[in-house]
């Protein structure tokens, strides 16, 4: 009575995607991203890295995990290092690299997240802010330089500043072409913003896949499922099941001022 | 991780047995009682008997033998280290010699008997486990050391001790499995390496997993402090525990049992 956790998932992720993975508590979203970096081996079935088999027992999973970075669900709760910098350097070490590298990958990754270098490499991780141990945990990650970067949920528990902080330094890492993102979250105001691909997930298997604008447009069955559409898309439905002449498929709240303008306008004029 | 998936404690079996029904008190004074019958008796009977006493309890709590047994698995290698001292080191009438090692007679029974005791002891007091449910051993040894409060035994404090750490067992261990992950996917490495090199290996995963659990007990303090936890004094329970007349006849039973068996055989 094996239960299974994931069910015929086919995916390619390409590189420089920044990819939104949705969906309710327990539909394995979890349990997808471990496989991508071969902490969770599937039971059946493959998972390539850059044309590497995972599932082959040759493979390096060490080297995979330098190359597919993967900041869990409150990364801080596994800092352990006495200061910050012996925490951030733990990954390059691993690694095999030499001190001199492993120190201007520590500087490089913490310039990532916005924190000084100077002011914090002596300071024991368990002193800080909850936000700012959270950016040395991922920090932690990002030293690796990793080719992708899987986050679980990376704003959890984080207050309004710091969340927006955080997600603006992923977007910048994207943006420069740094990274492949790959982004658990249960905001979807968030990944409509951010994301150029968004895959939902519901009992172990991909719902939907496809860019934000098309997947949100399935407000019904989203909702029948305990998600939901970003606030100002779901304003937009209802706006138009009461009659106003707008546009559905908006995501953001610039885009939907844009239309409620052109849809007032419109009846301004009498064409409608 | 299959590390972490072999570990079973307080293995408890719902039922609904006679077993299941006693007293948690009643199974405690029980198996104290069996104890002290295994270091009573010295003969072959004597064990024959306390043998199937166990099997007959075994029987009465519907629990399938093979997972009284599979309580034996661990002690497996302890289980053959006393057989083999005792068959080994044991002066006597040889059997037959082989270089310096002289197996005799009386090493052979003594090994058996040593062996058969420790087999009976473990899956004597696994029996606990398996009937009774971790909340209800912890009352029960709660209602058992009652009458130690007067010369200081903190009765409630120890069993809301053991209450506690019983139900973060899977919590920590959980827990350990994440930061184990965590830290896998930074490249650390738990298996290779030698005795050194592993010991240090564990800080990562040592180091979080303590803070968090004193994080975790502040909250649970917290926790509890904010629904009126005020210690045992003046503390109702929701079950109260019943010693009825089934108790009163297994604990007559066992007595006399061990009485009669321990003095004779």
């Amino acid at each position: 009575m094996a239960k299974v956790a994931l069910r015929d998932v086919n995916l390619i992720i390409e590189d420089g995607e920044f990819v939104g993975l949705i969906g309710h508590t327990g539909s394995g979203k979890s349990t997808l991203v471990q496989h991508l970096n071969g902490l969770l081996m599937p039971t059946s079935g493959k998972v390539y890295v850059d044309g590497v088999d995972l599932t082959d027992k040759h493979t390096s999973l060490r080297a995979i995990r330098q190359k597919v970075g993967m900041v869990f669900q409150y990364p801080e709760h596994q800092l352990f290092g006495e200061t910050v910098y012996e925490d951030v350097a733990f990954g390059p070490r691993n690694a095999g690299l030499g001190e001199q590298e492993v120190e201007a990958r520590v500087k490089e990754a913490l310039g990532m997240v916005g924190l000084d270098y100077d002011a914090l490499k002596d300071h024991s991780p368990f002193e800080l802010s909850g936000g700012q141990k959270r950016r040395v945990a991922i920090a932690g990650v990002l030293a690796m330089r990793p080719a992708v970067l899987i986050l679980d949920e990376p704003t959890a528990g984080l207050d309004p500043e710091g969340s927006a902080d955080i997600l603006g330094k992923i977007q910048a890492l994207h943006r420069a072409g740094r990274v492949t993102v790959i982004m658990i979250t249960h905001s979807m105001e968030d990944v409509a913003r951010m994301a150029t691909r968004l895959i939902v997930m519901e009992h172990g298997g991909v719902v939907f896949d496809g860019p934000p604008r098309e997947v949100f447009a399935q407000v019904d069955r989203l909702k029948e499922m305990g998600l939901g559409v970003p606030q100002v898309t779901e304003l937009m439905h209802e706006l138009h099941s009461r009659g106003l002449p707008v546009q559905t498929n908006i995501l953001t709240l610039d885009e939907a001022e844009a239309e409620l303008v052109r849809a007032l306008e419109l009846r301004r004029n009498g064409t409608v | 991780m299959a590390l972490f998936k072999s570990i079973t404690i307080g293995q408890y079996i719902p039922g609904n047995s006679t077993i299941h029904r006693l007293d948690p008190r009643t199974k405690i004074i029980g198996t104290v009682l069996l104890i002290v019958l295994l270091f009573m008796v010295d003969t072959f009977w004597g064990y024959a008997l306390a043998a199937l006493a166990i099997a007959a309890i075994v029987h009465l709590s519907e629990i399938p033998p093979r997972l009284v047994l599979r309580g034996l698995r661990p002690l497996f290698v302890i289980l053959l280290l006393t057989v083999s001292l005792h068959l080994f080191m044991t002066e006597g009438d040889p059997i037959f010699r082989f270089w310096i090692v002289e197996v005799t007679w009386q090493g052979l029974s003594r090994g058996i008997m040593m062996g058969v005791r420790l087999a009976l002891l473990v899956m004597g007091t696994s029996l606990l486990t398996l009937t009774t449910s971790p909340i209800n051993l912890t009352d029960g040894i709660e209602g058992l050391l009652k009458p130690g409060k007067r010369i200081g035994i903190p009765a409630h404090e120890l069993a809301m001790m053991m209450t506690i750490a019983l139900r973060f067992i899977p919590t920590l261990l959980e827990e350990a499995e994440k930061i184990m992950k965590a830290q896998m996917a930074r490249g650390a490495d738990f298996q290779g390496g030698g005795l050194l090199q592993r010991a240090k290996s564990l800080i990562p995963l040592l180091v979080p997993l303590f803070v968090n659990a004193f994080r975790r007990a502040d909250e649970l303090a917290i926790a509890m402090e904010a629904r009126g936890y005020r210690g045992g004094e003046g503390r109702t329970k929701f079950k109260e525990l019943h010693f009825g007349r089934r108790d009163a006849i297994a604990l007559a039973l066992a007595f006399g049992f061990v009485a009669v068996v321990g003095l004779l055989f």
